[in-house]
């Protein structure tokens, strides 16, 4: 967009480019404010904006980074908005109406916001900062995008963690860093965690909670010294006792961020201090939202109270409504801690004699609810464990509504109203998901647009996709929203959203009808016979381990990578991974490799972590010619389907090697090669217990331990989540490794949920029940599962002779005609 | 189809395109053509309905003929967006594909707009 300049056109200059500088000029630009100003934002990250709450899901690894952005560097110039990001500002001259950044650069503006948000608070603990560096490097805050990112980096080859506080951010850090597989102790200074938001009986509760998921808690406990120069060898308490650690984090809090606006000479008490209109009583042109500012003698450390007060600034600011006003928030909010379903809102415990108090506390449960009223009105309330009155409870309090004279209602489902009534009352614009800024206003919108499903306006809205505390609300409210013509959600325990049966009742139902086609599957079973595009694949992977022989195919019924036997990359084109059984391979076959690579101009040839050479970038078009001259057969590098196995050097050549893992890796793929399954399977075979080949992170990982003798381990992984294989069985020779080996896999293909990963599986079921199952044969299985095994085994065809006779018209025709290709940059 | 009788009048006035014969589209699959300039991506449903959308998925490109269809929908390969196939409206919160009508004559696809 180009700029506007000229007549009546006004500089409007944003200091801070976190959620609350970022949201208020969203606001800006939707009363029309893109005619009215050009707009300048600094932002200290050299990012665009992203949402700040879900830096504990990237800790974790359940989101990508790119999945917590909100406005990328794009959105900025799309709109216009000159963004100035990395850029620190220094101060403010109010009387001069410019902003000074810190390589003395000068911006006049004409209407200032500042929204600096807050900085981690740092307890006086000594040693902490290296006289030369700052931070010790082994101590972390976590606040922004890249305290992230060096904790994730620094979790990967460290093992012992401390995290100081034991607060909301402080239990998402020790969530976080447990998931990465260290030992997190959190040293919490008050008596019981949370404390901010909690009573003392809730905090012991979440305390139980905390360290049933293997996180230590030390509470009362300060900290007063970090031990360790380079590396850190721990922390010093004030009673005297010494933790051992080698990372860690601070997670004490937060401060209103105000060093700018002192450096500008602007009233600062405990934040910025501005008047219900968000101004600062120096100057009516310099705003300031966010958690920086204190209003009425409250800072804010919440969202919902940032979006109120950004309206407020954009109606002032654009006009919209020159006397809106703010006029603080009763904070009221839910959220997910570490797992743990929290809802707080008002105060904590009683204050006066005359406060009534009513708790339900269930420590065996994990749940406790609490409730102060005073003067017939609820004027606190605390859940944890179980949330399910949160919405009807913030409705009373918000709106200070009657409260029924049976009290104990209010904390049960029994007698108090039902929930759609408190649903019914929420305001239209009262926030449902906090983590995404989703109003009820907006999902009844996306109801009344159409959806029907609480998933398909979670899809359209993004509620409910931050923490997913708030999804039972949303749910709620969808139901209410659509006057009672919401359709089920797919249950969680169907196998595919389409048919509304669990996977073993699918089974049964596709065996007693000799159901053999998935469009046969939908006439029979689906509500209304009707087909769902997003059950096909997974329901054409079931039928193919149902009956290896007799399934009918159904090519549309097939992912494109299964209809083409190659993986689609970003760009339309493929990737070909010839079969390279155990990673060996021959120099007629690397040549072969090599002239198809040059006489298809393949872009990447690139060597894959399971020992395998991929081809990238091939057209649809080229993929038959390209299969005749490889002629090998196909490697499955683009199913939910038995992958690779990997293995070491074994015992022909390796000094150490105590069996011959090359070979049992050859076997075991000749003989499972290409079989589907609910996800893929990875294995590797390693000579000796070094696990040169990674065993210990496979979905079935085989160890030679001597004596001819062989671990067999099942359900590790090694990708966003890192899980060491649980031992099977250990067994006395290859043909037995081999045999319990596809024991397993037929038990996970016939039980797994569909995309369930051997990792969640093998916890899930637990690995006594599989031993006693698949090991000792308790229940009788062990020959039935061996059998289908070997039937499955026996159906095999190499994929890719279908390039010398393809199986339906087109099928290799390219999809994007005119785009040139290759999209993605060649190296 | 409601588009049919428009599609093959646009045909006799020079304004639709033959893309293909019907059985060059699998049942359930999609194949992608150029009409006029655009990249046109043509279903035939499972139930024999003809659907015609743009090729190419707003989110990342991706080619929407190499998706997965039922009744209502196409699934895009990368990203698996969800579009409604009559009305090019994303149920995933992406914009929209473009629709273009599509009719059978003689054994022949019709793509008119363009």
């Amino acid at each position: 967009m180009a700029t506007r300049s000229g007549a009546g056109r006004q500089r409007l200059v944003v200091v801070g480019n976190g959620m609350a500088g970022a949201r208020t000029v969203e606001e800006v630009l939707a009363r029309g404010g893109a005619e009215r100003f050009d707009i300048t934002v600094y932002g200290e990250e050299p990012y665009g904006n992203y949402n700040r709450i879900l830096l504990s899901h990237v800790l974790q690894g359940v989101d990508d980074e790119a999945d917590i952005f909100l406005n990328t560097v794009a959105w900025y110039a799309e709109n216009g908005i000159d963004l100035r990001s990395g850029v620190r500002v220094q101060r403010i001259d109010p009387f001069g109406k410019v902003v000074v950044d810190g390589a003395g650069g000068t911006q006049p503006y004409d209407r200032l916001v500042i929204a600096t948000g807050s900085v981690p608070f740092v307890p006086d603990i000594a040693h902490l900062r290296d006289p030369r560096r700052g931070f010790h490097q082994a101590v972390f805050t976590f606040r922004t995008l890249d305290d992230t990112r060096r904790m994730v980096a620094y979790a990967r080859d460290h093992e012992r963690a401390v995290v100081i506080g034991g607060g909301l951010l402080g239990l998402e850090a020790a969530a976080g860093l447990a998931s990465h597989g260290m030992r997190v102790t959190v040293v919490h200074g008050p008596g019981h965690l949370m404390n901010a938001q909690l009573d003392e009986a809730a905090g012991r509760i979440l305390r139980r909670s905390i360290e049933a998921l293997g996180i230590e808690v030390e509470c009362g406990a300060r900290t007063t010294a970090v031990r360790g120069r380079e590396q850190i060898e721990g922390i010093e308490l004030r009673d005297g006792r010494f933790l051992p650690c080698d990372m860690v984090v601070l997670a004490a809090g937060i401060r209103p961020s105000t060093e700018i606006a002192e450096m500008s000479g602007l009233t600062v008490e405990r934040g910025i201090v501005v008047d219900d209109q968000m101004r600062v009583p120096e100057s009516d042109d310099v705003f300031a939202v966010g958690e920086c500012v204190q209003h009425r003698g409250e800072t804010y450390g919440l969202v919902a109270p940032i979006w109120e007060q950004a309206k407020v600034i954009a109606d002032v600011l654009t006009g919209a409504d020159p006397h809106a006003a703010y006029h603080g928030t009763r904070t009221a909010t839910k959220l997910k801690v570490a797992g743990v379903d929290v809802a707080s809102m008002g105060v904590v415990a009683p204050e006066r004699d005359t406060d009534e108090h009513v708790v339900l506390s269930e420590p065996r449960r994990g749940v406790h609810r609490s409730v102060v009223i005073r003067d017939g009105r609820l004027i606190g309330a605390t859940l944890l464990g179980d949330v399910g009155r949160a919405a009807f409870l913030q409705g009373a309090f918000e709106r200070g509504t009657a409260l029924p004279e049976e009290r104990l209602s209010l904390l049960l489902d029994l007698g108090g109203p039902p929930a759609e009534v408190s649903v019914a009352e929420l305001d239209d614009h009262a926030t449902v998901c906090t983590c995404n800024g989703v109003s009820k206003g907006a999902i009844c919108g996306a109801v009344t647009g159409g959806c029907r499903t609480v998933g398909s306006v979670m899809d359209a809205t993004r509620a409910g996709k931050g923490c997913g505390s708030c999804k039972g609300l949303v749910a709620q409210v969808v139901e209410w929203a659509a006057g009672g013509a919401v359709e089920e959600d797919p249950s969680a325990s169907w196998y595919v959203p389409g048919i509304p049966l669990t996977k073993a009742e699918l089974v049964e139902q596709i065996r007693a009808r000799r159901l053999l086609s998935v469009s046969s599957v939908f006439a029979a079973l689906a509500p209304e016979g009707a087909d769902d595009a997003r059950s096909k694949m997974a329901l054409t992977s079931l039928l193919r381990v149902v009956w290896p022989h007799d399934h009918v195919d159904e090519r549309d019924a097939r992912f494109v990578n299964d209809r083409v036997h190659a993986n689609i990359q970003r760009d339309g084109t493929f990737s070909v991974v010839p079969q390279m059984k155990g990673g060996v391979t021959t120099p007629e076959q690397l040549r072969t490799i090599a002239d198809v690579a040059d006489r298809y101009h393949v872009p990447l040839v690139k060597v894959t972590g399971g020992q395998r050479i991929d081809l990238l970038g091939v057209p649809k078009e080229d993929l038959p010619k390209v299969w005749r001259d490889l002629g090998m057969p196909s490697g499955y590098a683009y199913g939910k389907s038995f992958r690779t196995v990997k293995t070491c050097v074994g015992t022909d050549f390796c000094r150490f090697g105590l069996g011959d893992s090359t070979q049992l890796g050859i076997d075991l793929e000749s003989r499972y090669q290409g079989l589907e399954s609910p996800a893929k399977m990875k294995l590797a075979v390693s000579g000796c217990p070094r696990n040169c080949a990674e065993s210990l992170v496979k979905d079935v990982g085989v160890v030679a331990v001597g004596e001819g003798r062989w671990d067999v381990l099942v359900g590790g992984a090694a990708g966003a989540h890192i899980r060491q294989g649980d031992v099977l069985a250990t067994v006395d020779s290859p043909e037995e490794v081999v045999r319990l080996a596809g024991r397993f896999m037929q038990y996970y293909r016939e039980n797994a949920g569909w995309l369930e990963r051997t990792y969640t599986f093998v916890p899930r079921v637990g690995i006594e029940r599989l031993r006693a199952l698949l090991v000792e044969d308790g229940e009788g299985l062990a020959a039935g599962l061996d059998e289908r095994m070997q039937e499955a085994v026996d159906a095999y065809v190499d994929p890719w002779q279908e390039g010398a006779a393809p199986v339906e018209p087109g099928q290799f025709r390219t999809a994007l005609p005119l785009t040139p290709l290759p999209q993605v940059p060649v190296r | 189809m409601s588009a049919e009788p428009q599609v093959v009048a646009d045909l006799v006035a020079g304004s639709a395109t033959a893309v293909c014969r019907v059985e060059e589209i699998p049942p359930g699959e999609g194949r992608a053509f150029a009409v006029a300039g655009e990249q046109v991506a043509v279903f035939r449903l499972r139930t024999g309905v003809l659907r015609a959308v743009s090729a190419v998925c707003p989110h990342r490109g991706g080619p929407i003929a190499d998706g997965q269809t039922d009744a209502q929908v196409v699934v895009c390969p990368l990203h698996a967006h969800v579009f409604d196939l009559a009305t090019g409206a994303c149920r995933t919160g992406q914009p929209p594909l473009r629709t273009f009508p599509v009719a059978e004559a003689d054994g022949w696809v019709l793509v008119g707009g363009g």
